[in-house]
Order: structure tokens, then C-alpha cells, then sequence
């Protein structure tokens, strides 16, 4: 076992254990990481999905800053169970435009990954207030205190730049007309066909049906959304994945 | 110093000695190193057998072809092959007579509780009584009919939802932008008074006059209701939001627009019907 014993000079030379220690994860990290980088087949083409509305993203703030990932994933699995109960499977297309993404690990409450139109906005408005008033045996706690916290879309547009630097393609007019987009989201009456052509399918509704812009505004417009823009009719799964 | 077993001092140290502690250099334990060797040769087969290495292009695909979403594709189409025949039954029978085969009234009546179980129970409760704003389906009142029909289109196309056409729709006014604070206290008086006791009975008979006025053209003049409006009998002590006086001035002044979701789109029309039969059955069912 000559090889073996050649290993004895390594063990004795700090520095020379630290280069191999070094090409040894380098070559780890070129085999695990880079493929990601251009593997065609992770994050497949779909019809539908767009980067989230000003109001939306705000909501999804509100989501992962309450910590809403802690009980509630993300991320129905392919498993005949999870397809019956909450729809069919997540797509890694579905949370391209998630950073960080809300997969999440645990299901103390149930996925959330297709919620959008599955209940109505009342309903989630009574759920935030008093989640035992709908759902008896739920423990989730009580969120009501998001209809009193208005929301200023002051930072809105370096909101979307900061999503437009990691990646998300968010379009110049998109960040430009991100305050006029938030605010006419609520508002059935508004002029919504500029924020209509930029996110298609937005729904336009005032959410917490109270006036103004509250937090609970922009987190049941998220809610509404998700799992909502993929359009099924023209997905084709492929069997190799 | 203890005598220490001839065995031992056959065997040989590694050579390392600290403070004159020696190690013997005993071979690993047999069965120890064979499942070893056994972990090595199956993750070499698992690398060919399954999904591993990251290619270019993708990822290899494994000589067993494996794929979650071929399986759980399989799966599906197992469990609608193995209720197909019942289903398309389902789907093609008369509702309302659904009672002369027995068989498939059981079958829909389980299936239907599942589906209830999944997508119905977080609004109307798992024992389907139902919760402030979300009716209750075991009782005898129904806003939109409680015929199996009835109780179908409504799951089908839901109410009031922006999602489908088809969808039962009515609004009740804001009377708040109507009648004077004056009139409405009148009239939630005399919509108390038509089942139990008014809060104050003298502005029964000026409550009756706003009644009849702004209010019986949808709810009836006898205030019985209509299922071809989802207008509520107001006669029967029944209350979807509550029956004490600020409720029903509440709802007077700001008026209700409860909402339902189609379920046409993510159910089969089999589950639809199994749950509106399940519905149906549930005690309230015309």
C-alpha cells in the first residue's frame, strides 16, 4: 500500500493538507453546484407563471415575516395523498420567482401551495381573526391584527429592484408603476388594464373588504394567488423527471 | 503489572506510543467490515438503478427508469380505473332520483363525506353545521334550494365568485346609503319581531312600511324568503350572521356578500355529485 503511505507526507505538511483538503471540495462543490447552473430539465417551461404583483410580493413579505413557513409548506409532493387533497403536484417553475423560497419543512397547518380560490376572501379574513371560529380543532394563532396595520408602498419600487437583482425578471415599467399597481389592486373600481397586461390573471379585489391598504390586504391577495397561475390545461408532465 | 492473555501480546501495536501507552492493531470485526463492503456495493447499484449523477443536460435516469411523477400518474389512474364504472354512473344518473338505486346512493354518500371531509369542511365544519357566515347544511333552510339539483349547481358553479360565469349571484343593497340610521332601526325591529321579540316593539308597525318598501321585493312580502335569490327567510329564526338587534342592523346597513368558490374545476362531476348527495342526506335535503 504505497499510496497509503505517501499519505503520511499530507498529515505532516499543514499547507499541503490544506491545497488537497481544497481541490478535494472544490471538485465537491464543481459536481454538486454547478450542474444547477445549466441542468435543462430542474425548472421546466410552463404557461402562466410571472413574477409577483406589487401587492402580492408585499403580501409575501407579510407571510415569511410572520413566519408562516414555519407552519405551513409550500410544496405538494408527488404522492397520489397529497395530489387528492390539495391538487396536483408543485412544479419547480411554481417558485422560480420565490426568494427565499417557501417550501418549507413542516405541516403543523395544512400546504398552502394551491389555497389560491379555494376559500374566500371572507373566509380568510375570518381565519386571520379568529382561526378557531372556522376551524375548531386549529391552533394556529390569531392574525387580525394585520386589518389595523396599513401599508405604505413607500420602498415598493426598490422592493421589485431588489427582487429584479436576484433574478426575478421584473420588467423597468414594471418597477415604475409598482405604487400605481399596488394601490389599484384593491380597487375593483380603478383603472386596473395596465396592471392586468403586466401580471395577467392579478385578481382586483378589496380583500379585507375594510378601506384602505391594510397588511391583511396584501397577504390574502398572496394567498389568493398562489398555486393559481400555472396553467394546467397546456402542461404536459415529462416521464423523466 | 497484571499478567495480560498470551493472545494479546500476538497481536501486534500499530507502532504509536504515547507516554508508553501502546494500540494494538486489531483487525475490524468481521461482520463489521462485510456490511461495509455490502454499503459500498449498494450504492454503486444505486447509482446505476436510480436517478443520480448530474449530467449537461440532466440528470442520469437510472436502467429501472424510476420517475415520482410516473408513479404517482400511475396511482391516479389505478384508483380511477378501479371506480370508473361507478363514477360514470354517478355522473349519468338522474339526481333526483338517486334514491331508487340504493347501491349507488351508498357509494356516493361515502365518497361524497371524503370529499366533504377535504374541500367543504373548513367553512361549513366538519360536522357540516356550518359557522358564523357559512351556512349550515344540516338544517331544513336553504338560501339557494336544498333539492339535489339545487345542491349541485351550487357546489358546481359556487356563489358569487369572480371564477365562474355560471355562478349563483345576488347582492343585497347597502342600505346604510339608502334609508336613514332612523329607518333601519325600524326595520331590524320588525325583521326581529317576524321570529321572536323585537328590541323595541313600537317601531315594529314603521319598520313593517320600510319592509315592505325596500325589502319584500327580494325577500317577499311575507318575508319568506326566495331560493331564486338566495334571499334568506327571515321568518324561521335561522340566522347566517346573527339574529340579535346589531347584527341585523349590520347587515342592514352594510349589507352580506358571502362567497363560494366553483368546484366544477378542481372536482369530476362523480365528486360533485357525491358530495351534493352527501349534502342532501345530511338531514336538511328537500
Amino acid at each position: 500500500m504505497a499510496i497509503l503511505d505517501k499519505h503520511a507526507i499530507l498529515e505532516k505538511n499543514v499547507t499541503l493538507l490544506a491545497v488537497f483538503a481544497f481541490l478535494v471540495v472544490t471538485i465537491g462543490g464543481i459536481v454538486q453546484i454547478a450542474p444547477l447552473f445549466w441542468l435543462e430539465n430542474t425548472i421546466e417551461d410552463v404557461e402562466g407563471m410571472r413574477p409577483y404583483s406589487p401587492l402580492e410580493l408585499t403580501g409575501r413579505d407579510i407571510y415569511v415575516r410572520e413566519g408562516c413557513y414555519v407552519c405551513h409548506s409550500q410544496m405538494i409532493r408527488p404522492m397520489r395523498d397529497e395530489v387528492e387533497c390539495y391538487g396536483h403536484y408543485s412544479l419547480a417553475a411554481e417558485s422560480k420567482y420565490d426568494h427565499p423560497f417557501q417550501w418549507g419543512s413542516k405541516r403543523t397547518g395544512p400546504d398552502l401551495a394551491r389555497v389560491g380560490g379555494r376559500y374566500s376572501d371572507e373566509w380568510h379574513v375570518d381565519h386571520l381573526r379568529d382561526p378557531q371560529s372556522v376551524v375548531p380543532e386549529s391552533v394556529m394563532p390569531k392574525y387580525g391584527f394585520l386589518e389595523n396595520r396599513m401599508v405604505d408602498p413607500e420602498h415598493i419600487e426598490d422592493l421589485l429592484k431588489t427582487h429584479q437583482l436576484v433574478g426575478v425578471p421584473y420588467s423597468d415599467e414594471m418597477v415604475e408603476n409598482a405604487k400605481a399597481d399596488f394601490k389599484v389592486q384593491v380597487d375593483p373600481f380603478g383603472d386596473t388594464d395596465g396592471l392586468m397586461e403586466r401580471y395577467p390573471n392579478a385578481q382586483v379585489r378589496n380583500f379585507d373588504g375594510q378601506a384602505g391598504i391594510s397588511e391583511a390586504d396584501a397577504l390574502i391577495a398572496y394567498l389568493q394567488m398562489l398555486g393559481t397561475l400555472v396553467d394546467f390545461s397546456t402542461f404536459t408532465p415529462v416521464a423523466s423527471r | 503489572m497484571a499478567k495480560k492473555p498470551n493472545k494479546k501480546t500476538e497481536v501486534e501495536t500499530t507502532g504509536h506510543e504515547w507516554d508508553g501507552i501502546q494500540e494494538y492493531n486489531n483487525p475490524l470485526p468481521r461482520w463489521w467490515l462485510w456490511t461495509f463492503y455490502a454499503c459500498i456495493a449498494w450504492g454503486l447499484w444505486y447509482v446505476i438503478a436510480y436517478p443520480a449523477w448530474p449530467m449537461i443536460e440532466g440528470a442520469t435516469a437510472g436502467y429501472k427508469g424510476w420517475s415520482t411523477r410516473a408513479n404517482v400518474a400511475v396511482e391516479l389512474a389505478e384508483a380511477e380505473a378501479a371506480n370508473a364504472e361507478i363514477n360514470a354512473k354517478l355522473a349519468a344518473v338522474e339526481l333526483a332520483s338517486i334514491s331508487e338505486t340504493p347501491e349507488l346512493q351508498a357509494y356516493a354518500t361515502s365518497a361524497g363525506s371524503a370529499v366533504f371531509k377535504t374541500w367543504c369542511a373548513q367553512c361549513h365544519g366538519s360536522g357540516a353545521a356550518g359557522a358564523k357566515g357559512y351556512p349550515n347544511l344540516l338544517d331544513n333552510d336553504w338560501l339557494w334550494g336544498g333539492s339535489i339539483d339545487d345542491i349541485h349547481t351550487t357546489i358546481s358553479h359556487g356563489i358569487r365568485n369572480e371564477v365562474d360565469d355560471d355562478a349563483r349571484f345576488s347582492e343585497m343593497p347597502a342600505f346604510g346609503e339608502i334609508l336613514e340610521t332612523p329607518q333601519i332601526d325600524q326595520v331590524a325591529n320588525y325583521v326581529m319581531s317576524l321570529s321572536g321579540a323585537p328590541q323595541d316593539a313600537s317601531l315594529v308597525a314603521e319598520g313593517e312600511t320600510v319592509f315592505m318598501d325596500n325589502c319584500a321585493a327580494c325577500h317577499g312580502e311575507q318575508a319568506q324568503g326566495d331560493i331564486y335569490q338566495g334571499a334568506p327567510n327571515l321568518t324561521d329564526a335561522i340566522w347566517l350572521y346573527g339574529g340579535d338587534f346589531a347584527t341585523i342592523k349590520e347587515t342592514v346597513t352594510n349589507s352580506r356578500y358571502g362567497v363560494m368558490p366553483p368546484w366544477n374545476t378542481r372536482l369530476s362531476e362523480a365528486e360533485v355529485r357525491a358530495v351534493a348527495i352527501y349534502v342532501h342526506q345530511l338531514g336538511g335535503g328537500e
